[in-house]
């Protein structure tokens, strides 16, 4: 089965963000039984680096190209019971598949290691986003609640507008919207209370009425994950109406926020 | 580079965020197009014959571009080789749009800046910090 290898190399390489990285003795795993002199295992000490669900292995740490990668999904992690002191072992449900089988140098390494490789899988990320998506969402309502229910400002196009990080040139953060400090210039209207001078850390400013806001450039948030429940679902219900919630509240509080923080400044000479 | 095909090719039998009979053509001087199933699984796109049980070939989606082409066709290039694009043309531009933003959506690295992103929000809203992962 081809994969576009060359692309998948540079993506190991490059200064995306890393999960883990380190030393590791690997296993040798040997598919023939030549006539050697004993059967001992050896293990040869690669530089290894986990990005997301992938894990890359470099014959040396300045080495340009991986030797190798290991897909980890379908995979447990486990301590292992080789001859081999803080040894552990990536599993794959496939119970015809090969495991690997690492050494870390110490304790606190191998414990590092397989908490990382745990969660390096795609769909445990998924779990964490869709779990933060949930919390936002409930901090919105809680929100929405406290401050009088709102009033919509006019969005028909509006969501077409709000471009998530998918459509952005790749970048490593979301952008922050730029082009709506000429709306506020002049200060918030409608008197808004800020609590800008409690020594700021905990308490973010309340909502302020509805306005329109200017037109979105990039606020580089996300859309709702679409976590299908089934597969080729399109956008259910719930994410649609969500999605509205969080362009609402998304651009808003982005210029709020740095508002907020403007008087912040301020009022620490 | 070597890789584990055949935990890839297990997965390739995972179940599918998006799957579809689409017209394909790869980066490859006088190649057409020709129909294949193709299939989103995690942060990977897996191409098959119609009638074959194992794929032709799996492209990894991190650090790609997915763009609209013309109509109902768009493409999957690659950061470091803009200019070689796999290209996929839909039955409809509806379709074409489906895969376009599921595509978008389906890398480890979309899914690190929504993370970003939400933990800021959250922590904005209610002072929370919630951990990274």
């Amino acid at each position: 089965m081809k994969l576009n290898e060359r692309s998948v190399a540079h993506y190991a390489t490059c200064d995306s963000p890393t999960d883990h990285a380190g030393f590791l003795r690997k296993r040798v795993e040997r598919h023939h039984h030549h006539a050697h002199h004993h059967h001992g295992t050896s293990y040869q000490r690669r530089w290894f680096v986990l990005k997301g669900n992938l894990l890359f292995y470099f014959e040396e740490r300045e080495s340009r190209e991986p030797m190798g990668l290991v897909v980890l999904e379908g995979c447990t992690v486990e301590l292992c019971e080789a001859a081999e002191e803080f040894a552990f072992a990536i599993r794959f449900d496939d119970a015809g598949a090969r495991a690997y089988v690492l050494v870390a140098d110490g304790q606190a390494a191998m414990e590092a290691w397989v908490k990382a490789l745990s969660r390096a899988s795609f769909d445990y990320m998924r779990l964490v986003v869709r779990e933060l998506e949930k919390q936002l969402e409930e901090a919105c309502k809680s929100l929405a609640a406290c401050c009088k229910s709102p009033r919509r400002s006019s969005s028909s196009g509006r969501k077409r507008h709000l471009s998530n990080p998918a459509l952005l040139p790749l970048q490593e953060k979301p952008a922050v919207v730029e082009n709506g400090y000429s709306t506020w210039g002049s200060g918030i209207p409608g008197g808004t209370t800020c609590p800008d001078r409690d020594g700021g850390h905990t308490k973010p400013p309340p909502l302020p009425p509805r306005r329109r806001s200017a037109a979105g450039s990039a606020v580089g948030f996300p859309a709702p994950s679409l976590l299908p429940t089934m597969p080729e679902s399109p956008v259910s219900l719930e994410t649609d109406c969500f999605s509205k919630l969080h362009s609402w509240y998304g651009q808003e509080i982005a210029v709020l926020r740095r508002e907020w923080q403007e008087r912040q400044k301020r009022g620490h000479p | 580079m070597r890789y584990n095909e055949r935990e890839l090719l297990s997965l390739a039998r995972q179940p599918a965020e998006k799957a579809a009979e689409i017209l394909m053509r790869v980066p490859k001087k006088g190649s057409v197009l020709k129909k294949r199933l193709v299939k989103l699984v995690v942060n990977f796109l897996f191409y098959f014959r119609t009638d074959e049980a194992e794929p032709i070939g799996a492209l990894l989606l991190e650090h790609c571009r997915i763009t609209k082409e013309e109509e109902n066709v768009f493409s999957i290039s690659f950061i470091e080789e803009p200019e070689r694009k796999y290209c996929f043309e839909c039955d409809s531009e509806e379709q074409c749009q489906e895969w376009i933003e599921a595509l978008k959506r389906a890398s480890y690295e979309f899914m690190r800046r929504s993370l970003i992103f939400y933990r800021n929000e959250i922590q904005k809203m209610t002072g929370k910090v919630s951990p990274l992962k």
